[in-house]
């Protein structure tokens, strides 16, 4: 295991008008991750993934636990950890006056490179990014896309054994997203292990190839998209009501073959049931008899939100 | 070593940027050119009681007096683009490399020294059209004397800019730190004029120190002891402030 990590958490306190309390932001946290793997930890906003993140990164100092990443242990050795890996802020990392250019060249000899290989490097980098022709302009006259670009570039030009990118692709287009999901693969073949957060659910479940859900600072799921979807047996029926979802919830609810129920909004449901195809005719009927006035009726395989609501009792698209 | 070499690295990367941006040095002398053309004469009158007769005694008691307030406010106020550099991430981007975590600070003090200087020079080279005479020797200590303030001043504005991390919060706080300073170190005018209160007080101010000592640099009086005791006190609180402000660097933060 390329990182591993044991009961790891954080605290931190918080002035809540007068009173100060302390607000466990991460509250035990065990992960594996394989070398070459690119592994997404998904959640929330405020669910811990960026705290756990920037003590991983050496940035913050754990409270508890231990961990190792990419053979060094955090606490004792975190000189050795930050040699080996790398780290891509959410916010960014270029300075509007400089240019890519010296910003690669700037942050390759603060890793010791000296000046002829960090300049090497950085003109390779340029190119792998696809950077190099805006190379020699100042920063602040990059698009979105290229400064995020940037910003990877950065964080690899030490050729790291880990890179952690926090939110990669949050605020970026749909053209630049996957744009970037090509290049966080095309870091994979170059050898690299990839830990990455989001908050959405696609990308989780395009780009990676295991996940941690995390929650209030927990660890709440844990695997392969498709056996954390599996996990969750049976199917989802999404059912599209003329009258009001609550009504039709409460007649629906009653009924033993659904599991589980959410209102969607005013006028759609979800109800998890073992199967799908025996479920829907019964639907149907329900709401016939009662004489609700059905719209649309569809069948799905459960998704990842489906297995954070089951694991949360909330919606990932809503918290 | 590294710790040489990684300084550097900083330093001539904060040069580049600053060399970038020829506004500052305008704006840097631009305001001590107005004090020494509108308000240097109003104390022509006002020192003959503290034994200037000529335009050249008036300027050596008044220049060293402004080089110090130069390096003081210049100084002071450095927090502001290190608060601008943690907000772009600069900071943070650092902080994940090896990069020794006194160069960073260093790195950005020595550039603030340098601009320091550049500016006092220009200043010195104006006034000595205005009739100022000063020995090349003392004029290099006097430089040192605010070499070492600037450093001082701006590493405590750099540990005060990372605890803070906002400019609405530094600005009014650095201006706080400022005001006493500024009014107890005889800066515009000597304390000899003061009350015998005013001038026990203010020997409680490092900086009066360093002016009286800056003052007698300029008056080629190497034989007055303020000389060594202003360089004295303000190297030990450059070295005190290098060190506090270059924890808070290495300090990792939320």
């Amino acid at each position: 295991m390329i990182i591993e990590t044991q009961g790891l958490r954080k605290s931190f306190r918080s002035r809540d008008g007068r009173t100060k309390k302390s607000v466990e932001a991460v509250r035990g946290v065990d992960l594996q991750v394989a070398e070459g793997e690119i592994f997404g930890f998904l959640g929330p906003n405020g669910a811990g993934k960026t705290t756990t993140l920037r003590m991983l990164a050496t940035l913050m100092e754990p409270d508890g636990g231990s961990a190792t990443v990419a053979g060094c242990d955090l606490r004792r050795q975190p000189g050795q950890v930050r040699r080996r890996i790398g780290y891509v802020a959410q916010g960014g990392s270029t300075w509007d006056e400089s240019t890519a250019r010296e910003e690669l060249v700037l942050q390759g000899r603060m890793y010791g490179l000296s000046r002829s290989i960090a300049e090497r490097r950085a003109a390779a980098a340029l190119d792998a990014f696809q950077l190099t022709e805006y190379a020699d302009r100042r920063c602040k006259t990059y698009s979105g896309g290229q400064r995020r670009r940037v910003d990877i570039a950065l964080g690899i030009i030490h050729e790291p054994k880990v890179v952690f990118l926090d939110e990669p692709t949050s605020g970026l287009d749909p053209q630049s997203r996957a744009h970037m999901w090509d290049e966080i693969r095309r870091l994979r073949t170059e050898g690299m292990t990839i830990f990455l957060t989001t908050h959405y659910l696609d990308e989780a479940d395009a780009l990676c190839d295991r996940i941690s859900i995390i929650d209030h600072g927990q660890i709440v799921a844990e695997g392969t998209p498709d056996e954390l979807k599996h996990q969750i047996s049976g199917d989802v029926v999404v059912v599209g009501v003329g009258g009001p979802s609550r009504d039709a919830a409460k007649l629906l609810d009653a009924e033993s073959f659904v599991r589980k129920l959410e209102v969607v909004d005013d006028h759609a449901l979800r109800l998890y049931v073992d199967d799908g195809a025996t479920a829907m005719p019964l639907v149907m009927r329900v709401l016939d008899h009662a004489g609700v006035a059905m719209r649309s009726i569809e069948l799905h395989r459960p998704s990842l939100d489906d297995v954070f609501l089951t694991k949360t009792g909330r919606s990932l698209r809503e918290s | 070593m590294k710790l040489a070499r990684d300084t550097w690295l900083i330093f001539q990367r904060q040069i580049n940027l600053l060399l970038r941006q020829p506004v500052w040095i305008f704006v840097g002398v631009f305001q001590p050119v107005m004090y020494l053309l509108l308000f240097a004469p109003l104390l022509k009158p006002a020192l003959a009681g503290a034994g200037a007769a000529s335009d050249a005694d008036t300027y050596r008691i008044f220049v060293p007096g402004l080089l110090v307030l130069l390096a003081i406010f210049g100084g002071l106020f450095q927090g502001f683009g290190l608060i601008a550099e943690l907000r772009a991430g600069v900071i943070e981007r650092s902080r994940v490399t090896p990069v020794s975590r006194l160069a960073m600070l260093l790195g950005r003090s020595l550039r603030d020294v340098v601009s320091l200087i550049a500016q006092a020079i220009i200043i010195t080279i104006l006034a000595l059209a205005f009739g100022l005479r000063v020995q090349l020797g003392y004029l290099l200590l006097a430089y040192l004397m605010l070499a070492l303030i600037a450093m001082m001043t701006s590493s405590v504005s750099y540990a005060v800019a990372l605890k803070v991390k906002s400019e609405d919060a530094l600005a009014p706080l650095m201006n706080t730190v400022a005001q006493p300073i500024l009014l107890l170190s005889g800066i515009l005018l000597p304390l000899t004029f003061a009350p015998l209160w005013l001038r026990r007080v203010a020997d409680w101010n490092p900086f009066s120190w360093a002016v009286d000592g800056t003052r007698a640099l300029f008056g080629g009086d190497l034989g007055n002891d303020r000389i060594w005791e202003g360089l004295l006190i303000v190297g030990v609180l450059a070295i005190l402030s290098v060190l506090w402000a270059a924890r808070e660097f290495a300090r990792s933060i939320r």
